[in-house]
């Protein structure tokens, strides 16, 4: 009886004690990939305080390969002479390269609005991020879902 | 001379929002894929792409490996007055394709 129960309590620690050691496993290259997104976002603008809005990203919650993504993003602006936006530039946190493209709307611009298409590496979030003619930051922030990433050998081309 | 396909309405109002695609034909080699013998592909990219128009520029992009092969870009263009819609790409060795489309605004 008194066996049976510590055999139970044995296993329920050790299932806690994988549990943690796994979630320290996942944790660790989330880390270690935030930092190169930031430093890349460091690079691009600085250390400009970044607020949250302004931005919608339309990206499919499910790729089924991360070759071609389509990807469409629409800041909120009247982009008139005074108040426009400058850029926008794509950041994609887990891809060996987070710098996806930076995008500059001259005068001629009617619209801050633009769509392409990317390359995702696997699951990951797509950070959007507008700088505009005030010099202030904004950002958005999509996570999609990637079943085959572009960075896995395929011999097919998109 | 890589294939290029753009799409300019004909005409427009003066003062429309007017929405532009262009497409060039290109591989866009991100520098990770390896061929056949295990050797990676080395790096081959567009860099820039840009669209200018009645004198001043719409949109205008610096391409990274992270985009997609053959890039694909569709933007919004203020119809002022009829002109050519300029557009230009430069790869990586400087190789400049450009193409033309004519705008007339009424």
């Amino acid at each position: 009886m008194t066996d049976q129960n510590d055999s139970a309590a044995w296993s329920r620690r050790g299932v806690l004690a994988g549990l943690g050691a796994g979630v320290m496993l996942l944790a660790m290259p989330v880390r270690a990939d935030d930092v190169s997104v930031a430093q890349a976002i460091t690079d691009t603008f600085g250390t400009t305080p970044r607020q949250d809005g302004k931005i919608t990203l339309k990206l499919p919650p499910l790729a089924e390969t991360g070759n071609t993504v389509p990807l469409t993003v629409t800041v909120d602006s009247p982009m008139s002479d005074t108040e426009r936006v400058k850029r926008v530039v794509v950041f994609a946190n887990r891809n060996p390269r987070p710098l996806i493209a930076i995008m500059t709307f001259g005068p001629r611009a009617a619209t801050a609005e633009f769509s392409t298409n990317m390359r995702l590496s696997g699951t990951q979030d797509v950070i959007a991020m507008a700088e505009l003619s005030d010099g202030s930051i904004w950002q958005a922030q999509v996570r999609v879902l990637v079943t085959v990433g572009a960075c896995d050998t395929l011999q097919l081309r998109y | 001379m890589p294939n290029t396909r753009i799409r300019v309405p004909k005409t427009a109002k003066a003062g429309d929002a007017v929405e532009i695609r262009a497409i060039i034909q290109h591989p866009m080699e991100n520098g990770f894929r390896l061929d056949s013998q295990g050797t990676p592909i080395p790096v081959e990219i567009i860099t820039d792409f840009s669209c200018t128009y009645d004198g001043g520029e719409v949109f205008s992009v610096k391409l990274e490996p992270g985009l997609s092969a053959n890039p694909y870009f569709s933007f919004f263009l203020k119809a002022t007055k009829s002109g050519p819609v300029d557009f230009r790409w430069v790869d990586q060795d400087g190789t400049i394709t450009t193409a033309t489309e004519q705008l007339d605004v009424t």
